[in-house]
């Protein structure tokens, strides 16, 4: 009787396997030909710039003037890096420093809803972050230093936005660290501080690594609170209270009314964008196989 | 030509001489009892542990043999719900007193645990940070005392090629090893194991008790074990706890051989005997 129902159970978990792997399969290679269907889209929108050697003037053009065809990407390209640099120097220890004290320092009361309200920040929708640096953050630096808008503006808004997605990596990061370890600190007679700083981090620190370039993706990436706070004129930054664009605002202003080269112009910057970003991706998953 | 400034005895100076009188209590526990929140795990225990000698502790999973170690050293204190009762006094000093330096009688009472637990850094690094945590600045003195502790636990011939290699690189029983000598790099006088064989495989748990059996004489050492024979062949001393109503006690303490050879009561002897447990 017991080998008849095992059989069966073996038999429909066979008939499970059937249906469901091919299933899985389908839509596991629907998610990589999106990526590949998405960067040959970009590759073939960007073409009538990028080919004949064209990609050449993208680096050398002086500056992106479209209408007398000039497409220079690279100060939008260094706005854009610089946004990103300044954000996760900043966000970077913040995140940290949040992510220890959720872990080993707040009381078991307080942690749950700290946690809540890091998960609540990182799902903030960043046109309302960029609202709030518009109304009040912008206005506050041009009364410093005009005129207000500017990249110490962004860097400030993307800060807060990725704050709370660098705690909470860091966080899972120490969390992921065996007790053990911990306990043979101690043991050894290390002091918290000590045990922390020459012992949990540096078994988390694929982890939080990971999470450091998640972070850059992220400020990489954003759109909304560089066009609502940056300023948009196409410039070197020379200062932190130089108005400026980047690349990403760069797309979203001007693909309204973009024809021909122009509009090739704004694929070539979408796809330089989802290349760095693919490559911190890879870089991010790559550290946390390491542990 | 006969040398006449040397000494005349071949055998070393007489303090360097192995002891073999009577061994000196160097723990005394009296009384001691542990408690996580409300259920107790361990309770009255008294024992003394001497100098110089091992100590095994046997019996059950679960009758308190770890947290009466980890009580040893304080480890306890990380356990916000663990409560301990009773006294352990270690050469005068009162253990469980709240005023104690628990950094500095860590320093003095080092811990093996029962998975090998070396840091996630270079072999190098291991064996130096415990002694930066304690105050040794000068860079050679770090390099020769971690040489040393290598050289101790028969390490060093392994790993000296590759002291700035991970120590996740080495064997579990390399990385066992690897712990011990981080423990005896701080020259601690008391070495509490939590089974430091059980997850190992045959030849380097043979290995490691090779080597505990080395360290006797010169450390004292308290070890758990699960395996009767291994406390068999390297324990002076022996405890055997029990559970009853829940509660671990201690049932019989004794010299080693004795405990196994005729023990007192007729729980070490089912016991012993694998009877029960």
């Amino acid at each position: 009787m017991l080998m008849i129902l095992s059989k069966v159970s073996s038999l429909s978990r066979w008939n499970i396997d059937r249906t469901l792997a091919p299933l899985l399969r389908m839509a596991g290679m629907m998610c990589a030909a999106v990526l590949i269907l998405i960067v040959l889209f970009l590759l073939r929108e960007a073409w009538p710039l990028l080919g004949n050697g064209g990609w050449v003037n993208l680096f050398s053009d002086d500056g992106w003037y479209p209408l007398e065809g000039l497409y220079g990407l690279l100060p939008m390209l260094a706005v854009s890096l610089a946004v990103m640099l300044g954000a996760i120097m900043l966000a970077g220890p913040v995140g940290l420093g949040c992510a220890l004290f959720l872990q080993f320092y707040a009381p078991p009361g307080l942690r749950k809803s700290f946690r809540l309200l890091l998960s609540l920040l990182a799902g903030m929708p960043s046109v309302v972050l960029g609202l709030w640096g518009l109304t009040v953050l912008v206005p506050i630096i041009a009364l410093w230093q005009p005129p207000g808008p500017s990249l110490l503006a962004a860097i400030a808004v993307l800060t807060l936005m990725i704050v709370p997605t660098m705690a909470l990596a860091g966080a899972a990061a120490l969390s992921a660290v065996p007790a053990d370890l911990v306990s043979g600190a101690a043991a050894l007679g290390m002091s918290a501080k000590s045990r922390l700083l020459y012992v949990v981090i540096p078994a988390a620190r694929h982890g939080i690594l990971s999470g450091v370039l998640m972070s850059m993706a992220r400020a990489l990436g954003e759109t909304m609170v560089l066009l609502m706070v940056s300023g948009n004129v196409v410039q070197y930054p020379h200062g932190l209270f130089d108005p400026v664009r980047a690349l990403t605002a760069n797309i979203a202003l001007e693909m309204a009314y973009a024809t021909g080269t122009h509009r090739a112009g704004l694929f070539a910057s979408g796809l330089f964008l989802t290349l760095l970003v693919l490559v911190l991706a890879w870089l991010a998953a790559r550290s946390v196989r390491y542990d | 030509m006969t040398n006449y400034s040397e000494s005349p005895y071949t055998l070393g100076s007489i303090d360097e001489a192995v002891a073999c009188c009577a061994p000196k209590p160097q723990l005394k526990v009296r009384a001691l009892s542990v408690s996580y929140g409300d259920r107790r795990v361990l309770e009255t225990v008294s024992m003394d542990i001497y100098r110089g000698c091992i100590t095994a502790l046997i019996g059950p999973s679960g009758c308190g043999k770890t947290s009466l170690l980890t009580s040893i050293n304080r480890l306890t204190d990380m356990l916000p719900s663990a409560r301990v009762e009773g006294s352990v006094c270690f050469e005068g000093q009162e253990i469980l007193d709240t005023t104690v330096d628990t950094l500095r009688l860590r320093r003095r009472i080092g811990m093996i645990f029962q998975k090998p637990n070396p840091f996630p850094i270079s072999i190098r690094r291991n064996l130096e940070l415990p002694l930066r945590e304690h105050g040794v600045r000068k860079r050679s003195e770090r390099a020769s005392r971690a040489e040393q502790a290598l050289r101790d636990v028969g390490l060093w011939e392994e790993v000296k090629e590759r002291l700035d290699s991970s120590a996740l690189s080495l064997s579990g029983g390399q990385q066992q090893r690897l712990c011990i000598a981080r423990a005896l790099v701080l020259e601690p006088e008391i070495l509490l194991m939590d089974e430091p064989c059980s997850a190992l495989d045959p030849i380097s748990s043979a290995v490691v008790e090779e080597l505990i059996l080395r360290l006797r004489g010169r450390y004292t050492i308290v070890i758990v074990t699960h395996n009767l024979a291994q406390a068999k062949r390297v324990a002076n001393y022996a405890g055997f706890f029990w559970m009853t109503e829940r509660v671990g006690k201690l049932i019989e303490f004794g010299q080693c051989q004795r405990l196994f050879d005729t023990p007192a009561h007729a729980l070490t002897q089912a016991y012993v005997d694998g009877v029960r447990g």
